[in-house]
């Protein structure tokens, strides 16, 4: 089996011994070429291997055994399974004269994992073993990508089996498209050189396609204004004048101002999920909308798609480009000049009339400033991981992002905890890069026992807690929407933090004023080896701008809501 | 977002004969929220392949959804929209009846009627074996409905495109003639109680 791991590249394996799986771990004993990370919990394994194939484009490979390591592993496995990231997940299993026996440290796995996983498998015949590694990881790679299943009886395991590893594989059952429909390229090329407000719109499908080199092209070319989703962050740098930033929930104003008042809107590689949308009836009303995506199903499921193009991003645009090209020597050039000087001054407009913005203060520290300082810091080069809460948002919001494949986050699922497990599989996979995990207090406390595997298996992770002493996002939608009635979000000063980080061998620095914000993270980069910053924030900031759920992406509220706003959310049918 | 033009539709799904795959299918009508109406499932001419007889019901928005999720899973090989093309569709009934000696004679009446088949008799009741479409089989059930039905059995839905007419459909389209009159939807006779 470890043959035909190294075979298909794997060069790290996060995982978790225990019974079922022995046998592997007996050989991985001496085995040379591939490095096992010892994690504290199995849900970890599944992170780290997402943040390890996120960053390098490679699948992540997990190990752990069965029953309980199988449940506590299925989190990864949806959260790799909304976000697209392509994971082999293998976990042991009762032998197979067991299976269906209630046997100890059984657990249907194949059965729990169905709906969590692209596609999974249980092998029940080792001379099967070598050919399900091989399909399991073509299905993990290829496609719309994402996390797949072998589930491992005790006794293939033992048994000897001849080994032979297949060079290809073929499913009739299984032929994703590639190439985009020419035809419908070439409407799209005229319809986005025709569009008077263009819009391009980037998810994380751009980034698992690696297209962010033809999408800068295609923006420049065209003079399109490009948004990105949370999980597309990076895709664009931010620095570019054609960048709008994140649209969606927690977008910025000219982002969604933007979206909903264009007359043509390409998606690229995202999936009109609803934090993106708002209430799809109201979202770009008036826009022809083109939509690139390599996943069938995700064309026309949330909002009705005018030009649905299905194949690789990269490809498709490449060809976009060609057709882009030949459509603008037929179009005059002065036209399309003056439709773009009139869209660019309308966004200028709202960019100035509602930028980022935070209150400043002198005696507090506001968690916008901390991301703000951190990106001037790393100027935007480190690979930075979030947890979920108000700090994921904070961090997408104001960290100036430049580089594709720097940015991992929790986007479909929404895991708390998945900072600082994803942190490291980041770190495994690109030693002596900066690698920064911005966490919540909350959240971080999902899987602060990681902070052993960064200390032992010396991954020098640095972890920034935004500290708001609670479930900030939590609080937030409780301020605004449900009359300050703040309903267990409290999570009070324990732990110590930095004594937490000592005791696991790490280094601990705590920051508590604005003055002291730049100075520990400066000694923060500056510590070898894992650091924990605790950094006391204002626990009543919120996130803005804000679209309430079920709300208009126009129903914006881009300051702290006024008593009018909130008696209208409490009124509200839907409770926004 | 449900229009109010709810239809049935008959799909028909082929799939790889492999363990796990119904469970596949009937997981991704669960996860979604849709509802399956009927489902049957058998082996092909090929024996590594299986066919799935799917009856569903939502608006045409629902209706691709449901057939590009099918597509997603990886075990399935090719799915049809049945209700799109001229096609049959049959059930199967197995009913057992309270047969009276005074009801007797009317009971294998009406079992004549839909050329029902008597596959098992009592000195109380009669088994009675039918196939149809689901509007006969209904009829069928609602005349014997009054003389006491102690158990009724019904099959999934199975269906099967009349292919060759479609050929020459899609000829006639080849050649750019202009289509005939539509063709009624089925062309059994639908009228309740009367045989097909």
């Amino acid at each position: 089996m470890l043959e035909s791991l190294k075979k298909e590249g794997v060069d790290i394996i996060f995982g978790l011994p225990g019974g079922a799986v022995l046998p592997i771990y007996d050989v991985l004993y001496d085995f040379e070429g591939i490095r096992h990370i010892l994690v504290r919990q199995e849900a970890a394994a599944g992170h780290a291997a997402e943040g390890y194939s996120r960053t390098t484009g490679r699948v992540g490979v997990c190990l752990v055994t069965s029953g309980p390591a199988a449940t506590n592993l299925v989190t990864a496995l949806q959260d790799a399974l909304m976000d697209s990231i392509p994971l082999v997940a293998f976990t042991g299993q009762v032998p197979t004269h067991l299976i269906g026996n209630d046997a100890f440290q059984e657990a249907d796995n194949v059965g729990i994992t169905r709906s969590a996983t692209k596609h999974n498998f249980l092998v029940k015949d080792g001379d099967d073993l070598a050919g399900t590694i091989k399909e399991a990881f073509f299905l993990a790679r290829s496609g719309r990508p994402g996390p797949v299943h072998v589930d491992l009886p005790k006794d293939i395991l033992v048994k000897e089996w001849d080994f032979s590893y297949p060079d290809t594989v073929h499913l009739r059952s299984y032929n994703p498209t590639y190439d985009g429909h020419p035809g419908q390229i070439k409407k799209a090329a005229r319809s986005l050189i025709r569009a008077k407000r263009p819009v391009l719109y980037v998810g994380g499908g751009a980034i698992s396609a690696d297209a962010s080199p033809e999408l800068l092209e295609l923006a420049e070319l065209a003079q399109i204004p490009l948004t990105q989703t949370l999980m597309g962050l990076g895709a664009f740098p931010m620095a570019h004048p054609l960048s709008l930033d994140m649209l969606g929930m927690h977008g910025t104003y000219y982002a969604n101002m933007a979206v909903h008042h264009s007359d043509v809107l390409m998606s690229v590689g995202a999936r009109f999920d609803d934090r993106v949308t708002g209430r799809v009836d109201a979202f770009a009303p008036n826009a022809e909308i083109i939509h690139v995506d390599i996943d069938p199903s995700s064309i026309s499921k949330n909002i009705p798609v005018a030009i649905p193009i299905v194949g690789d991003c990269k490809r498709v645009l490449a060809k976009l480009l060609e057709a882009v090209r030949e459509e603008l020597k037929s179009y005059p050039a002065g036209v399309m000049k003056e439709t773009r000087r009139q869209w660019a001054a309308q966004i200028a407009e709202w960019r100035r009339d509602q930028p980022l913005r935070y209150e400043w203060s002198d005696d507090v520290i506001k968690p916008q400033f901390v991301i703000e300082e951190l990106s001037k810091l790393t100027d935007g080069e480190a690979f930075v991981v979030t947890g979920v809460g108000q700090h994921q948002m904070w961090a997408a919001q104001y960290y100036r992002f430049k580089h594709p494949r720097m940015w991992c986050t929790s986007g479909g699922l929404g895991t708390m905890g998945y900072g600082l497990p994803t942190a490291m599989g980041v770190q495994a996979a690109h030693p002596g890069k900066q690698v920064i995990n911005i966490d919540g207090d909350g959240s971080f406390q999902m899987n602060s026992q990681e902070l052993a595997t960064c200390h032992e298996e010396r991954l020098p992770v640095k972890t920034i807690i935004i500290n708001n002493g609670g479930h900030g996002m939590v609080r937030q939608w409780q301020r605004i929407f449900y009359k300050e009635r703040f309903s267990a979000i409290d999570l009070g000063p324990s732990p110590d933090f930095v004594k937490l980080a000592e005791a696991y061998g790490c280094t601990g620095i705590r920051a508590t004023k604005p003055s002291e914000v730049m100075p520990a993270l400066e000694k923060m980069i500056a510590t070898p080896g894992p650091v924990l910053v605790d950094v006391w924030v204002d626990k009543h900031e919120c996130v803005f701008p804000m679209v309430p759920a079920g709300g208009a992406n126009t129903d914006m509220i881009v300051a702290p809501p006024s008593r009018e706003v909130r008696d209208r959310a409490a009124k509200s049918q839907t409770g926004f | 977002m449900s229009g109010d033009d709810q239809r049935k539709h008959t799909i028909a799904v082929l799939v790889e004969n492999k363990f796990g795959v119904l469970s596949r299918v009937a997981g991704l009508f669960s996860a979604r929220g849709y509802n399956i109406e009927s489902l049957s499932v058998g082996e092909t001419l090929d024996p590594t392949v299986s066919r799935m007889t799917l009856v569903v019901r939502g608006d045409a928005f629902v209706i691709e959804q449901v057939i590009k999720q099918l597509h997603k899973l990886i075990d399935v090989i090719k799915v049809t929209d049945l209700s799109e093309e001229d096609h049959v569709e049959r059930e199967m009934l197995l009913l057992k009846v309270n047969a009276e000696p005074g009801a007797r004679a009317e009971i294998l009446r009406i079992g004549d009627i839909f050329r029902a088949k008597v596959v098992d008799v009592t000195p109380t009741t009669y088994t009675l074996e039918a196939t149809g479409e689901e509007g006969k089989i209904e009829a069928m059930i609602e005349l014997l409905r009054p003389f006491g039905i102690q158990e009724v059995v019904r099959t999934g839905k199975v269906a099967i495109a009349r292919s060759p007419k479609n050929r020459v459909r899609k000829v006639e389209e080849k050649l750019g003639k202009r289509p005939g009159p539509p063709r009624p939807q089925s062309q059994d006779p639908k009228v309740v109680g009367f045989a097909d």
